[in-house]
């Protein structure tokens, strides 16, 4: 039997190869949306636009995920993290698994792991734990994406007004998630005021938009308003608690 | 349905049943290499620690988010993951911006392209990271940064309320009052927001059908 290391080469190994697959088929589905854009006339500084805002924007959520790789690799090492949450993969999920499975076993997950049977139950649970997210857009697509058409060839008004409410019911609960912790005292408001701020933050890039004609910024007012408010949330928590 | 479309969903189906065979790869390979198959009960006791609720977001976030991802968007970012805390709201900000819409074929190539963006650079950025992660990992795990991650979550969706809320603040109101009344009543329920996101979507829908009717939208 080989000997089993948390950050062996062979893992290394299934973890580029998963990595390569997945920039594969992302790069595959971008340079063909983006063929398709131009070839129904979509203006190219419009997609290019798209690409830029969403790649700025991208950062912050990118190492905030990354966060979640150093949170797991001190007890799975760094490849299956790292495999894990470049597929499908969440740090709010990863670590009830991993935590679930070590229960189960009755170990602790306070240093790293040795024995391979521990970590493939983990690496089972990990990834069967995730499969429905994966296994049922390609079952379900026809009749999701045929009830739209459906929906919107019958009253387009509509059709727009549905997704912008589901859009508007999926915001709303994160909304109101920040408000879960205000019986705790004044730390417990911090989540709301980051939200203010983000919202203010966001409100301010409007205006230069609108007023000022600061067109470019558009690209980034997400980004700014994120960031400013991670920033200021950084600001804030210390002089609060 | 365009001769894009139809092939969209097929190429679709060949790279998401293809991610299944190496997502579901990783775990054999595993035992494999190191002879080292687990006990069915250690898999199954901790899977039933935590796939009856992921289960339910998994079917829950396929059925919320393929009408505004759009097909190759969906394809993709089921793959990629993380669907709420960056690729909807990416594709969203993106259609906003580019001022199409969900559902429209304008609106597919730009989700799809946000989507794929976004997957590539968080790839790169984890890749960039794991290799410098010595250097890195006590700055980003310092007790200083902690705060600005754990307030990830308010910091992006108060952004993107002011977009969409403003612009359609008549059928927020419903969901969001409702919302915020039941987190203050049942703070435990913060856990498990991936559950709540239907009964938001469900609350907005029938709001939404109201006032449509009664022409008030």
């Amino acid at each position: 039997m080989k000997e089993f290391h948390i950050n062996s080469t062979f893992l290394y190994i299934l973890a580029v190869g998963v990595i390569v697959f997945v920039l594969a088929q992302s790069l595959f589905f971008l340079l063909r949306a983006y063929k398709r854009g131009k070839e129904i006339g979509m203006d190219t500084s419009k997609l290019k636009k798209t690409i830029v805002s969403t790649a700025v924007f991208t950062i912050a959520p990118a190492v905030s995920i990354l966060l979640g790789i150093v949170t797991l690799s001190k007890f799975l090492g760094i490849p299956l993290p790292w495999i894990r949450m470049s597929v499908i993969g969440a740090i709010t999920y990863e670590l009830p698994a991993a935590t679930s499975t070590a229960n189960a076993l009755g170990i602790s997950l306070a240093e790293a792991i040795t024995d391979p049977q521990t970590y493939s139950a983990i690496a089972w649970v990990m990834t069967l734990g995730i499969m429905p997210s994966i296994i049922l857009p390609p079952i379900l697509m026809k009749k999701i994406q045929g009830g739209m058409l459906k929906m919107k060839s019958k009253d387009d008004k509509w059709g727009d007004l549905f997704l912008t409410a589901m859009f508007l019911g999926m915001i709303s609960a994160f909304l109101g998630m920040v408000f879960a912790d205000v019986r705790s005292g004044l730390a417990g408001f911090i989540p709301i005021f980051v939200l203010l701020f983000s919202a203010l933050l966001m409100a301010v890039c409007g205006l230069l938009i609108k007023k000022c004609n600061m067109k470019w910024l558009e690209t980034y007012a997400l980004a700014i308003s994120m960031l400013g408010a991670m920033i200021f949330a950084a600001v804030i928590t210390p002089l609060i608690k | 349905m365009s001769e894009y479309m139809k092939k969209t969903d097929l190429y679709g189906k060949i790279w998401i049943w293809s991610a299944v065979v190496v997502i579901l790869f990783v775990p054999v390979a595993v035992c494999l290499y190191y002879n080292a198959w687990p006990q069915g009960t250690a898999v199954l006791k901790g899977l039933l620690g935590v796939a009856p609720i992921y289960w339910t977001v998994g079917v829950i976030e396929v059925i919320t988010y393929t009408p505004m991802l759009g097909t190759g968007g969906t394809y993709l970012a089921f793959v990629t993951g993380n669907l709420t805390s960056l690729k909807a709201p990416s594709a969203l900000n993106a259609m906003e911006n580019a001022e199409v819409k969900p559902g429209t074929e304008e609106g597919e190539v730009v989700s799809t392209i946000a989507i794929a963006t976004s997957s590539i650079v968080t790839t790169l950025v984890l890749a960039l990271g794991v290799c410098g992660l010595a250097l890195i990992a006590p700055v980003l795990d310092s007790p200083a940064l902690a705060p600005a991650f754990d307030n990830i979550l308010p910091a992006l969706f108060g952004g993107l309320a002011v977009v969409y809320v403003s612009k359609n603040w008549k059928i927020a109101l419903a969901p969001l009052i409702f919302m915020v009344i039941l987190f203050l009543a049942v703070p435990s329920l913060a856990g498990s927001v991936g559950v709540l996101v239907p009964v938001g979507v469900l609350i907005a829908l029938g709001a939404a059908r109201i006032m449509y009717k009664k022409g008030w939208l």
